[in-house]
């Protein structure tokens, strides 16, 4: 039945963002980016893509960090053009995408307004697709008190502070907490909203939001080991979805080192392959395989999330009438300026050795 | 000779001979320390520029890699520079300043001490903490190396100064001061001897002179008493009693 309507209300941006998904780097750009010597070089490559000419004004030399500002801005000008042209209920999805921005936002100011520091000048560093209307107003809190009472006024993200968190905590807690804490709130809002458009919909977000509750779960787990993170506050800090809930989750829980991480992954055959530590070398080059021991199995583990976070998002494509393209194709595009700005910074410092260490998309 | 060259203005005499000659034996004494400190400094230099040459290139491949790591990190997690900024409290970095007595030049020295533990060990939590942790210790490697160089390269510095000065100095006292001392020496010994001569004539002089006053004096005296010895010897020679006249 969906299928029927879908393109009544959806069908033009689908198409958009098919069109736009066409326009992401393959692997000939990537290669031919590699090669570039200087960044001069590099700008000169990627005009001939769908970038066009974004880097045009930019007085040389470029630094990276130019260059990936000024492709995330052109992905958040995609992103607002089928913005403003969605209907519901593809903009209230549209607007959970940027709720995770969002929080980065957020909880950069709050740190701001934790140190005292004037928030103005955190606008700038604010994610641009996180940005929203009452944002300055955040500003005008001098207080972590007033702060949260904004937060709960001014932002979409309300619930997600109000179940989570008090006033007092966003100031006893260390920053990251908050931070997980209510990404895990919002992971799980947006799993539920998913499951309740049904359809294709939620099958392919419900998957790939799952991997992404796994993989933050997982990470959480590894990054702290040998810090003053008590086992209890990291359990609050997973996510209530993903495969490995409620059982690896559990596991997880307990985990004292990266061994107890992977047997707690064994029960999910896509999660096996990420710890086993002989094939670093899958697709190009392998990653990392400089890294030793326990950091290094972690190390690599980040590089092949990326790339299970990639198939997926890509899998997501061969679904029609479903809103998961947008998602994902967020998430490529995101992939893509990483891996822009990675092969810029290997241009910039001359590390050709690991120029391969991208990953590439199609 | 005693005209070349400068000299100490001093009175000839002996005693300013002796002491000249202290001062002599003192300058060659202070030559020869110096000489050997200049050396042992001069080695310690070349030592410190092998490894500041060292150092300074492994400061270029630390901070390069270094640099890199930043820039996994950026791929990982993003820009966290804020947060790891607003977030630290604590120096856990801190360098400690020595000194070191290097023949009696004071070097400063500086060490590392870290303080484990940090503030910002949850930064990266979600996602890309091992790249966070990893940039840290990278990080914290570098500047040990920039720590490693700067004490270096001030004790170069400093070396390199005193070493001028004290090349300053044994070149001072081989150049100026001892052949002054010598000059001094010589001019003092000249004189010397040169009074000794002129007394030894003085005195042949003033004995000459003697010798001829006294054989005036004789001839004069032979003069003025013969005649009176002849009007006494026939006027008075009754009116006198002789000693050994018993009768």
């Amino acid at each position: 039945m969906e299928g029927l309507f879908f393109n009544v209300d959806n069908g033009f941006l689908e198409g958009i963002v098919r069109g736009y998904k066409a326009g992401i780097l393959t692997q000939s750009h990537y290669s031919s980016l590699t090669q570039c010597e200087t960044l001069e070089d590099f700008k000169t490559q990627l005009s001939a893509t769908d970038y066009g000419n974004f880097l045009a004004n930019e007085p040389s030399p470029i630094s990276t960090t130019t260059i990936a500002d000024k492709a995330t801005q052109i992905l958040v000008d995609q992103f607002n053009f089928i913005r403003s042209n969605a209907v519901e209920p593809l903009s209230k999805f549209l607007d959970y995408i940027t709720y995770g921005y969002m929080i980065d936002n957020i909880v950069l100011l709050i740190t701001g307004t934790l140190h005292e520091r004037d928030t103005h000048e955190l606008m700038e560093r604010c994610h641009p697709l996180g940005v929203f209307d009452t944002m300055p107003a955040l500003c005008v809190a001098t207080n972590v008190e007033e702060l949260y009472h904004s937060v709960l006024v001014e932002t979409p993200l309300a619930p997600y502070f109000r179940d989570c968190l008090s006033a007092a905590d966003l100031d006893d807690l260390n920053i990251e907490i908050v931070r997980n804490t209510v990404y895990k709130a919002y992971l799980e809002d947006f799993y539920d909203y998913c499951a309740s458009l049904g359809g294709p919909t939620a099958d392919v977000m419900q998957s790939t939001l799952a991997f992404e509750a796994d993989r933050r779960t997982i990470n959480i787990t590894i990054n702290s080991f040998d810090t003053d993170l008590s086992k209890e506050q990291r359990a609050k800090l997973f996510p209530a979805i993903g495969r490995l809930f409620p059982d690896g989750n559990n596991q997880l829980a307990k985990a004292d080192e990266i061994e107890q991480v992977r047997v707690a992954c064994e029960n999910v055959t896509e999660y096996r392959a990420f710890f086993d530590t002989s094939i670093s070398a899958q697709g190009n080059g392998g990653a990392s395989n400089d890294y030793g021991g326990e950091s290094g199995v972690a190390a690599m583990l980040e590089d092949r999330f990326f790339r299970q976070e990639v198939y997926l998002n890509k899998l997501a494509f061969l679904q029609q009438f479903q809103h998961g393209v947008f998602y994902s194709y967020m998430k490529l595009k995101e992939q893509e300026i990483r891996n822009l700005t990675w092969i810029a910074e290997c241009i910039a410092q001359d590390a050709r050795d690991r120029i391969q260490d991208f990953i590439p998309i199609f | 000779m005693s005209g070349t060259g400068p000299r100490e203005n001093v009175f000839a005499t002996r005693m300013a001979l002796t002491n000249m000659k202290l001062r002599l034996k003192g300058a060659e004494t202070g030559h020869s320390l110096l000489a050997k400190k200049r050396d042992a400094l001069t080695t310690r230099f070349r030592a410190i520029l092998k490894k500041v040459d060292e150092a300074k290139r492994k400061m270029g491949r630390v901070m390069q890699l270094a640099s890199f790591s930043m820039a996994e990190v950026t791929y990982a997690t993003g820009d966290i520079s804020y947060l790891v900024q607003e977030q630290a409290k604590l120096a856990t970095f801190r360098v400690k300043a020595k000194q070191e007595n290097v023949s009696g030049v004071l070097l400063p020295a500086f060490e590392v001490d870290r303080v484990s533990g940090s503030d910002f060990n949850l930064t990266g939590l979600g996602r890309g903490g091992q790249q966070v942790l990893r940039a840290r210790e990278v990080y914290a490697k570098a500047i040990e190396t920039l720590v490693e160089l700067a004490s270096l390269q001030t004790a170069f510095t400093i070396l390199d100064e005193v070493i001028r000065a004290t090349n300053r100095r044994v070149n001072a006292i081989e150049h100026v001061i001892i052949p002054k001392l010598d000059n001094t020496i010589k001019y003092i010994l000249s004189e010397l001897d040169e009074m000794d001569r002129e007394e030894f004539f003085r005195l042949k002089k003033v004995q000459g002179k003697k010798k001829r006053d006294a054989g005036a004096a004789e001839q004069s005296r032979q003069e003025t008493e013969q005649p009176v010895e002849d009007v006494e010897g026939v006027g008075d020679l009754l009116s006198s009693k002789d000693d050994d006249v018993i009768f």
